[in-house]
């Protein structure tokens, strides 16, 4: 009988680095697309190197900046009492890290894909800047930025790299489907990883295919 | 038409408009009633009218409705868009596609109004502006002139101090512009405030204004009225108009 644990747990570190990757990644995504300020352009290349930066660098500056001897992760620890780093809480910045630039990408496509005459119609109808970005520039934007979360659950579901430096591969505790998938070819027990391969694999087909749906559509828009 | 209803006062100069190479420099009055903001293309009308809804911040100068300070170079003063009253009228009419006819038109209304008076309002609006059987539907499922009169129903519905038009009846045919001259004229003296549309058609400019301000190159030529400065025979700036229409 294979253990879904890691899979569950996968599942429970994918739902939080979304919200966290979504609320951060549209954030940025908007300010790229509005923000005309020094740093722009070396904003829009930090939030993209998790793409192209090896997992093993991306993983050395977050245990730097939030390991036990770091600011942050003293802060964090008097206050929870546990550390960051290999711990779920690790695994979720890791798999946040590797998710966020498929978000702003897609937050910053779609953003700017709007109409900008339609935002400054709504703000001389008497919308603030609040009103006019959810009333208007969010709901035109919806189907980009729905494809921007469903890549980010589909990459964070499947963190490898940046999770097992940040936050190991403790069985029951940091053992996501990833790495207990490379454990178990490393056992050579394949058959019994062939089951969460297979859930992998589907998940991410089936985002593709819908992101894919949801991108065509706007551009017929 | 003179009225005691307050009068736009523009003074701004926007440097290097807009990608342009000159500098917008305008300095002209408003008067309750309609003004044709009249030049050809890339001239600065249309730059004017976003300083003026503060869509765009000017380098210099003051923009004041009545006692109402919007823009103020000096002062340090630049009012929000969204808070100054106006209604402004896209040459795209920018209507909302996401929402229907009664939706667009209902946005503009203040939060602080009851729902159902909200919708009796814009439903009145749409009514006034002959399109009441569009309410529920999208812009997508307008024809142009059903778009052009939705966008004037929500312009006109939260009961604007300025109205700004940028060439929203540039597509229309002629019989069409007419009956929105009508519309715009009828509104516009009812309420007694100032209207400033940008045009480069003459005829149109003609059919709505009052007063005529020519501008060319960011730079006022000349103000006027229409028959002084737009005589039906004149040719004064129709050369260097991509645009002529035919009487």
């Amino acid at each position: 009988m294979a253990d879904w644990a890691p899979l569950v747990l996968s599942f429970q570190i994918a739902f939080f680095a979304t919200i966290l990757a979504t609320t951060i990644g549209v954030a940025i995504g908007l300010l790229l697309t509005n923000g005309r300020f020094f740093g722009r352009d070396l904003l829009d290349a930090l939030t993209s190197a998790p793409m192209v930066m090896p997992p093993t660098v991306l993983g050395y500056y977050v245990l730097v900046a939030l390991g036990r001897h770091s600011a942050v992760g003293r802060a964090w620890e008097s206050v929870t009492g546990s550390s960051i780093v290999f711990t779920r809480t690790g695994a979720v910045i890791a798999a946040t890290l590797g998710s966020l630039p498929l978000v702003v990408k897609s937050a910053r496509a779609a953003l700017e894909a709007v109409d900008p005459t339609l935002l400054k119609a709504a703000r001389t109808l008497g919308a603030g800047p609040l009103r006019a970005f959810l009333t208007v520039h969010l709901p035109l934007a919806a189907r980009g930025l729905i494809a921007g979360v469903m890549l980010a659950f589909a990459r964070s579901l499947g963190d490898f790299g940046v999770t097992l430096m940040v936050a190991g591969d403790i069985p029951g505790e940091t053992q996501t489907a990833a790495l207990a998938i490379y454990d178990m070819i490393q056992a050579h027990q394949e058959r019994a990883a062939a089951g969460m391969v297979a859930v992998l694999t589907g998940i991410t087909i089936v985002a593709l295919y819908v992101v894919n749906k949801l991108t065509a559509v706007r551009r017929e828009d | 038409m003179k009225t005691d209803a307050p009068a736009l006062e523009v003074d701004v100069r926007v440097e290097r408009a807009r990608g342009r190479d000159f500098t917008l420099d305008a300095k002209f009055t408003a008067e309750p009633g309609v003004t044709i903001l009249y030049g050809p293309s890339g001239s600065g009308k249309s730059t004017t009218l976003g300083a003026i809804a503060g869509l765009l911040t000017p380098s210099g100068g003051r923009i004041a409705l009545g006692s109402d300070v919007w823009f103020d170079a000096d002062k340090r003063i630049s009012l929000p868009a969204e808070r100054r009253g106006i209604a402004f009228v896209f040459q795209s009419l920018a209507l909302f596609p996401h929402m229907t006819a009664l939706g667009n038109v209902e946005y503009g209304l203040p939060r602080s109004m009851p729902r159902a008076e909200r919708q009796s309002r814009a439903h009145e609006m749409l009514g006034r502006m002959r399109v009441a059987h569009l309410a529920a539907r999208r812009p997508s499922t307008f024809s142009g002139g059903e778009g052009q009169r939705v966008a004037l129903a929500r312009a006109f519905a939260p009961a604007p101090r300025l109205v700004l038009l940028d060439e929203p009846f540039s597509a229309m045919d002629r019989d069409l512009r007419r009956d929105f001259v009508a519309d715009v004229r009828g509104y516009v003296a009812e309420a007694s405030i100032p209207l400033i549309h940008v045009t480069h058609h003459r005829n149109e400019a003609r059919a709505l204004g009052d007063r005529v301000i020519l501008i060319q190159a960011g730079r006022i030529q000349a103000i006027g009225s229409v028959e002084e400065l737009l005589p039906p025979s004149a040719d004064k700036m129709d050369d260097s108009l991509p645009l002529r229409t035919h009487r």
